[in-house]
């Protein structure tokens, strides 16, 4: 009996032993395995045709983005390794598919992923259909590319911000460019995308020109839907009423297949193109595209960045990365990690150096200023949930000793002078005449 | 009288394009009763193909009157390739199942050859412009075309040509015409269906791979190129009756002619043409207009 008593004290005690071995090695090994991280859903178009010009280019440079973080390699005042120590995990998701499924994506990445912010959305359709959702779940969530202004004019959001200035500046940009160097504008014509961002730009530049040059007159109002690819009816349309200057805001694929169909077809010696989103297109299209052509890139990006050691230190890591230089999604990309690092280790500060929830961190973002590659941007408008920063605009020439087209002219314009003022709708600042705007 | 010269013209330019399409779906219909969502990926391929292939051609410094073969040889082997691949691999397994059973795997297809594309020729974009600029320009009114264009309108008749002589005026063609009107027949009398099956197949994506490839030096070549020109292809086959050759001729015609009206006289009614177009004809005629009425088999 008292071997019997004997063994079960044994196997107890071994049990227990074992049991307490595990529990320590547990404790011991938990830190390293469950390294606490900052996890972030970046969702941009990885397929589909705004993979190639807006999507990709914006994860890529995300990618290099977060390397830098995470080494610690980045410049002062970003220099912090990850988020204030904490190593970023991303998780990459496809914007392709619709806003439907992009709602459910998002559900996905909060719900399932458990991101602790997300970081996304080229479509301005998306923008428009995530936004509420975010709000809804009360989950942090950054836009960083999509240009309607209806997101914090049509809407109020806790949650959900914007880090890059919406369509109406590029528009009345290219508007006073065009007017500060007296281009004789009697008529013009548009072709815009069929969709949110196409319908606001278009609107946008009617309403600048009408301030601009009250007697010009618009003519052709093109609404080619989105992917169309074929623009040969279109460059008849535009041919067969010439007007002095023709305004698109087309970008991508769309972009390069008009670009490609009308350049032959002397569309841009009849008349002076202007485009508002098209710095993206250079690289790839090279001496295809016309000399002349007077562009914008949503922003002071890529050829237009202004000169500073932070933006020499992107050019050089992305275009090492991927050997093209960095047009306006990847900067776009940069400017919004660039913000969301500075708003995670300020909360983090104020709340003893621990992760901060969603309503810290939307504090912390909220009227944040910061450099980026591309300029100071402020969150200074929709409450302090929505970006104005300075944009450029130039004109293409190729240059055939660089082997690449370069842009001439580039005229820098500050934040104060195209964007609306916190406290007006862009539509109304545009009918009543830009007033406040900066312009010196 | 110079717009309704220029809507003409655009209206034929854009017709060609869209019937070399449109012809391949049709057919694979005809044949298979297969509608074919993958249609466009193979569209896609055939434009990725030209871009290699042109591509070669430059780096072996053939002439640039070559890139017209090198795009012809791309169609080619686009359907050399991969219509045994996809028709004996995948859906020869599915005949005679469900119609939307076919409709959901062709559209797997599709997602499969989205990724596939990327995988071979990545996300960037590819440029074969040079073909484009080899026929000059022609000037009509005010207006400046492009003589590529007019290659296409060229290309579109000759392609409608070869198909109707082949399936009319030879005897392949009569057998496939056979398996058409009925397999069951067909089969009792010795031909073997499978085999009429992948070589339609096999026309079928040549002809989406052509339209692609003929469409390359046109667009910048990148993902998300086949989604498009689907749709409306849909559009064209189901106004002129699904697996009717004249079909897609006169439905290509319509569609052009809507769209080119819509973009001079009402631009803002663009998307909209075509769709109202393709309603009023199934208003009139469910099956489209050349759709022969059929027999239900008991």
């Amino acid at each position: 009996m008292a071997i019997d008593l004997q063994r079960h004290g044994a196997r107890t005690t071994l049990r227990t032993g074992l049991a307490a071995a595990a529990v320590a090695a547990i404790a011991f090994c938990g830190p390293a395995v469950a390294q606490e991280t900052y996890k972030i859903g970046i969702v941009s178009f990885l397929s589909g045709q705004a993979a190639e010009s807006f999507g990709i280019p914006a994860v890529n440079g995300a990618k290099v983005m977060i390397e830098a973080f995470n080494s610690g390699t980045a410049p002062a005042p970003y220099n912090k390794v990850g988020f204030g120590g904490l190593k970023i995990e991303p998780v990459y998701v496809d914007e392709n598919g619709g806003a439907t499924q992009q709602v459910q994506e998002l559900r996905n990445l909060y719900d399932r992923e458990k991101v602790d912010a997300v970081v996304g959305y080229v479509g301005s359709g998306d923008c428009l259909a995530v936004a509420p959702v975010a709000e809804e779940m009360k989950k942090f969530l950054i836009l960083y590319d999509c240009g309607t202004p209806r997101i914090f004019e049509d809407g109020k959001y806790a949650y959900v911000f914007r880090t890059a200035a919406h369509a109406t500046m590029d528009n009345v940009a290219l508007a006073l460019y065009l007017k500060q160097r007296n281009v004789k504008v009697d008529s013009f014509n548009m072709i815009n995308q069929d969709y949110a961002w196409g319908q606001d730009s278009k609107k946008d530049f009617l309403l600048a020109m009408a301030k601009l040059y009250p007697a010009a007159k618009p003519a052709e109002d093109l609404l080619p839907k989105f992917g169309s690819g074929q623009y040969g009816t279109e460059i008849s349309a535009l041919m067969a009423k010439p007007a002095d200057v023709t305004h698109s805001s087309l970008w991508g694929g769309d972009l390069q297949a008009f670009i490609l169909q009308s350049g032959p077809r002397g569309l841009f010696k009849r008349t002076q193109v202007v485009l508002s989103a098209a710095d993206h297109v250079l690289p790839g299209l090279g001496d295809k595209m016309p000399d002349g052509a007077i562009l914008g890139a949503r922003g002071a990006y890529g050829l237009m960045a202004p000169k500073s050691a932070l933006n020499d230190w992107w050019w050089g890591i992305y275009q090492k990365a991927y050997n093209v230089y960095p047009v306006q999604a990847p900067y776009r990309m940069a400017q919004s990690l660039l913000g969301l690092k500075l708003a995670v280790e300020k909360a983090m500060a104020a709340n003893g150096g621990k992760k901060p929830t969603g309503e810290q961190l939307a504090a912390a973002l909220t009227n944040l200023e910061w450099d980026s590659p591309a300029g100071r941007i402020r969150m200074a408008n929709g409450g302090g949930h929505q970006a104005v920063q300075d944009t450029a605009i130039g004109k293409t020439r190729y240059d055939a000793a660089k082997k690449m087209v370069v842009l001439d002219d580039i005229q820098r314009f500050g934040a104060d002078c195209v964007n609306p003022p916190s406290n007006m709708k862009s539509e109304d600042w545009l009918k009543a005449g830009m007033p406040g705007a900066k312009c010196n | 009288m110079h717009v309704a010269i220029t809507i003409l013209i655009d209206a034929l330019t854009y017709a060609s394009w869209l019937f070399i399409v449109a012809l391949g779906l049709t057919l694979v219909f005809g044949v298979l009763k297969i509608l074919n969502i993958a249609h466009g990926s193979f569209y896609a391929l055939g434009a990725y193909a030209a871009a290699s292939f042109v591509g070669w051609f430059a780096a072996m410094k053939f002439a640039p009157g070559w890139s017209i073969v090198a795009m012809l040889l791309a169609a080619v082997a686009v359907a050399a390739l991969v219509a045994p691949l996809t028709e004996r691999g995948l859906l020869r397994f599915f005949y005679g199942r469900d119609e939307v059973l076919l409709v959901l795997v062709t559209y797997a297809m599709f997602l499969i050859l989205e990724d596939a594309t990327k995988l071979i020729w990545g996300a960037n974009p590819y440029y074969v412009s040079e073909p484009y600029s080899l026929f000059g320009n022609v000037e009509i009114g005010p207006q400046v075309y492009v003589g590529y264009d007019f290659l296409l309108v060229l290309l579109a008749v000759v392609v409608g040509a070869a198909v109707w002589w082949g399936l009319n005026r030879t005897r392949r063609g009569k057998i496939v015409l056979a398996v058409i009107h009925s397999e069951e027949v067909a089969a009792s009398m010795g031909v073997d269906v499978s085999r009429v099956y992948m070589g339609a197949f096999s026309v079928g994506i040549f002809l989406a791979a052509l339209g692609g490839a003929f469409t390359a030096p046109m667009i910048s070549v990148q993902p998300g190129v086949s989604v498009g020109v689907i749709i409306v292809s849909f559009a064209v086959v189901i106004i002129g009756g699904l697996g009717s050759i004249q079909g897609a001729a006169v439905g290509a015609l319509i569609v052009g002619l809507a769209r080119s009206f819509a973009v001079h006289v009402a631009p803002v009614a663009e998307l909209f043409s075509i769709y109202i177009v393709m309603a009023i004809v199934l208003m009139f005629r469910p099956e489209g207009l050349f759709q022969r009425l059929q027999a239900r088999k008991i």
